[in-house]
């Protein structure tokens, strides 16, 4: 039976690689060279991951070694089969808002463009098609009456969808945003998620980190909870255990009378009351 | 005099006219590398690399004897793709804090230039043309290696504008892209070292920062797109070149003091008049 299981997997594997297979990877930087321990984890195409965790957990690092911006320790990541190191890849990132310098004198547009930069190759600067993409990108996420705008005149939610239109310039077909939740009001937190649904829409993969475990637990197809080492990756129902977010958080959380099947309180509640708001 | 002659007059000989294309062309090309100096913060970093080319120079100076004009642009030049080099292997890894490796070199550097150019006789007053710059008897053919420098700087940075522009606003986005990070920004410190050097007779080293922050600065106070605010700075560098050359002229200063003064006057101007308007808007 095992052995089976085994071909079966290789062989599904051989004809559709996961967007993104994580295996015993170790990485740190100078103050954590341990800021993530042996992780192991396999995202399919098409599906919504939200990576969760406290500060420190390692989900900034985790993401910077998907992308290329910092070096693995040990271990190895392919993106659709492919190497992290091989050229092919392709690969949206959306930093988190303080990484980015939002005085540098660029509009929106020039933002979005700067995703083209693969398409339009060496020594060339971009040509009508690019422009046009670039325009039907905006236009997909509403942002064409932005487009002049200087990226400092934008408010959160309005920043966040930049980068994501600047990933869909890019043809990504795996996208990673960091902390996109963190210091963006209410609204804005509806924009981006309708944005995702836009990206999910083209079949695009998403790894998202979050502090908002509404959104983790109910807009996502699995949690992954890190702290160093990963603790716990599943559909919500199998990551969200008290046991897990214990581990991860260090707190004992309301839980609902079930036990370790848990639905945190906060969560119910928040969403309850989002609902009446809205009404 | 009428305002035509006193524009002309300046110009009936050869070598004042080399020294005013000699600053336009070094004011234009230092303001569009310093758009890069300026959204990437690397003020500091120019400011440092003028002084460290130091040896260089004096190691050229040395060898031709103690004679200032001679070939200070190829020693320049070596002195500055070191002290760059050195700047962007030290600060490759966090490991020494990149003001620090900065700092460390510029003054290593421009203590061993003063120390070769000292050996020779005549070395306070060759010094302080070499600090402050000197316009006066710029050769046709050094008036050709800085056109040639700058054509150089222009060519590159025309062909790689778009890996520039996203290696300084987002790196990440340039890892993701799998563009070469390290090579471009290596590239980037030196064609500012090729600036500083194109540069280094008509203004010298000691002035050569306002050369690549003041225009670039000043056109970032006027427009919010790269390109744009590179266009702008290129215009102010080549007026300041303009003006300072006829200040230079009539009122007998340096060239290099005098084409900084009048960057700096049009940077206080526009700063001015923006803040007023910023105001002004406030209230409406």
């Amino acid at each position: 039976m095992a052995a089976l299981a085994m071909r079966e997997t290789s062989r599904s594997a051989a004809s559709d690689p996961p967007a993104l297979n994580v295996d015993r990877v170790s990485a740190g930087y100078p103050g954590n060279w341990q800021a993530l321990d042996k992780i192991s984890f396999s995202v399919n195409k098409g599906e919504r991951v939200a990576v969760i965790g406290p500060n420190g957990a390692g989900k900034s690092t985790l993401f910077k070694a998907i992308v290329g911006v910092m070096q693995i320790n040990s271990g190895r990541i392919t993106i659709f089969g492919e190497d992290t190191h091989s050229s092919h890849t392709n690969v949206g990132y959306v930093p988190q808002q303080s990484a980015i310098d939002w005085t540098f004198p660029a509009s929106v547009f020039d933002v979005v463009m700067m995703g083209r930069s693969r398409h339009i190759g060496w020594f060339r600067w971009p040509r009508k098609d690019d422009r046009d993409i670039v325009r039907d990108v905006l236009a997909r996420l509403s942002l064409s009456d932005l487009a002049e705008r200087q990226i400092s005149e934008l408010s959160g939610g309005q920043r966040q969808r930049v980068f994501i239109a600047r990933a869909l310039a890019q043809d990504t077909r795996l996208l990673l945003l960091d902390e996109p939740f963190s210091s963006v009001d209410q609204t804005a937190e509806q924009e981006i998620i309708e944005s995702l649904d836009i990206l999910t829409g083209h079949g695009i993969t998403l790894l998202l980190s979050t502090h908002h475990m509404d959104n983790a637990a109910f807009r996502f197809d699995k949690i992954l909870i890190l702290r160093g080492r990963l603790l716990a990756y599943g559909t919500p129902d199998e990551a969200l255990t008290a046991a897990n977010l214990r581990d991860a958080y260090g707190w004992v959380l309301p839980t609902m009378p079930h036990g370790d099947d848990l639905r945190m309180f906060s969560v119910d509640y928040d969403r309850a009351e989002a609902g009446n708001g809205s009404n | 005099m009428d305002p035509i002659s006193l524009l002309s007059e300046p110009l009936a000989y050869a070598f004042i006219r080399r020294g005013m294309l000699a600053l336009i062309l070094v004011g234009g090309i230092s303001a569009v590398v310093g758009c890069f100096v300026v959204v990437r913060g690397l003020s500091f970093f120019g400011d440092a690399l003028a002084h460290a080319i130091l040896p260089g120079v004096a190691i050229s100076y040395t060898a031709g004897g103690g004679y200032v004009a001679g070939n200070l642009f190829l020693g320049g030049l070596g002195g500055g793709i070191f002290a760059a080099l050195v700047i962007a292997w030290l600060t490759r890894k966090a490991e020494v804090k990149e003001d620090s490796a900065i700092a460390i070199v510029f003054a290593t550097f421009f203590a061993l230039g003063i120390a070769i150019i000292s050996t020779q006789s005549s070395y306070a007053v060759d010094l302080s043309h070499i600090l402050f710059g000197s316009i006066n008897g710029i050769s046709q053919g050094e008036l050709l290696m800085v056109a040639a420098m700058g054509a150089v700087v222009l060519l590159i940075i025309a062909l790689l504008y778009k890996e520039f522009q996203i290696i300084s606003f987002d790196l990440s986005l340039a890892h993701s892209l799998r563009l070469p990070v390290e090579f471009l920004r290596i590239l980037l410190l030196l064609l500012i070292a090729v600036t500083i050097v194109a540069s280094l007779q008509a203004v010298g080293i000691a002035l050569m920062l306002a050369l690549l922050t003041t225009p670039a600065a000043t056109a970032r106070l006027l427009v919010k797109r790269l390109h744009h605010m590179i266009v702008i700075a290129s215009l102010l560098g080549i007026i300041s070149g303009v003006v300072g050359f006829y200040a230079s002229f009539y009122l007998d200063i340096p060239s290099g003091a005098c084409i900084v003064l009048t960057m700096s006057v049009i940077f206080g101007v526009v700063f001015f008049l923006q803040s007023s308007w910023n105001r002004f808007r406030a209230r409406e």
